[in-house]
């Protein structure tokens, strides 16, 4: 690969760090799980399990809140890309719930390890998520207050899938690394023998 | 399915080993923040959703009030109407037109109204029933 790209004279050679291959290596394994998510029927839009944000939580403690925030935003980008909802109102609801938990995220890893873990951050930021959707749903989508009347509703989902990836998330870290992830430059997506 | 776990076992780096039980995964103040969350998502259900429950019934009569009837105890009343006799009936927590001589009996048919804000009108007596909360369900309704 460096040796092919060495050959071809460029004016412009990006640098791909291990960083970026790590990113990159989590934020697919996020968009594989918003795709999987995108196909359960959901009683209420809104009400979904949020898996992706597993991913994102296990980013979060295995290579800090830079990283989590690199995948979960390209995440929201590229995983609204794949399933045509780029700029469409659900793209900036997920965007802004995004940015919500990631606000909050940043705050709750503060917190003392040996007290709270991966559940703890899950759920508040499965809160904090609904919580930036519905203030712009308020404000930009619906502006009416009616919107409030379905905060138990969302407040229920988030703490019910808070939970349950956050459990998922805490079970995913307690099984050590079977090798560096950074080293390796995608073993997986070697072609298909015939 | 199974590549697609396969693939994100893999993207994820997570070996497969054996599975800790579920319980030990929860550290002390993971409890409290699942506990705090409840006693949130319990207090938001009537909080967010007493608004819509309705406490008092309006009859009114070419837009003036005839009477209010608060909700909490079952009875029955007339009201004269410009072409007879309009009866309203309350129960805790609804209230409906009984009986009504308009020929249509739109209002009749309309049973029990139970939300702030629902509205069962009697055109041809002039007669409206209306449901009143602390707060209503809809901002303003024209008709």
């Amino acid at each position: 690969m460096a040796a092919r790209m060495a050959s071809i004279p460029s004016t412009i050679e990006l640098v791909v760090t291990d960083d970026d291959r790590r990113i990159a290596r989590y934020a697919a394994a996020a968009i594989a799980l918003t795709i999987a998510e995108a196909a359960i029927p959901s009683p209420l839009p809104g009400v979904k399990p949020g898996l992706a944000n597993i991913v994102v939580l296990v980013v979060l403690a295995r290579y800090g809140w830079r990283d989590a925030a690199w995948v979960s935003l390209l995440r929201v980008v590229a995983g609204s890309l794949v399933i045509g909802q780029f700029l469409a109102p659900g793209f900036f609801l997920a965007f802004a719930g995004a940015l919500c938990s990631l606000a909050v995220l940043a705050l709750a890893q503060h917190l003392p390890g040996r007290m709270f873990g991966p559940v703890t951050a899950s759920i508040l930021a499965a809160f904090a998520h609904i919580g930036g959707q519905i203030v712009l749903a308020r404000v930009w989508l619906v502006p009416h207050d009616g919107v409030f009347y379905l905060v138990p509703v969302f407040a229920t989902a988030a703490l019910v899938f808070g939970t349950i990836n956050g459990l998922i998330a805490a079970r995913l870290l307690a099984v050590p690394l079977a090798a560096p992830i950074a080293v390796s430059s995608a073993p997986t997506f070697q072609e298909p023998s015939p | 399915m199974n590549d697609l776990r396969r693939a994100l076992a893999d993207l994820l780096g997570s070996a497969e080993g054996p599975a800790p039980p579920w319980r030990s995964l929860l550290r002390p103040g993971d409890w409290a923040v699942a506990c705090a969350g409840l006693v949130f998502v319990a207090a938001s259900y009537p909080l967010l959703w007493r608004g819509g429950t309705a406490d008092r019934a309006i009859v009114k009569h070419d837009g003036k009030v005839v009477i209010e009837l608060a909700l909490n105890i079952a009875r029955r009343h007339e009201v004269q109407g410009a072409i007879g006799t309009t009866v309203i009936e309350v129960q805790p927590g609804r209230a409906r037109v009984l009986a009504d001589p308009g020929p249509r009996q739109y209002c009749v048919q309309q049973g029990w109204l139970t939300r702030a804000g629902a509205v069962a009108i009697c055109a041809p007596n002039h007669i409206t029933l209306e449901l009143n909360g602390r707060k209503d369900g809809v901002d303003s309704l024209n008709y």
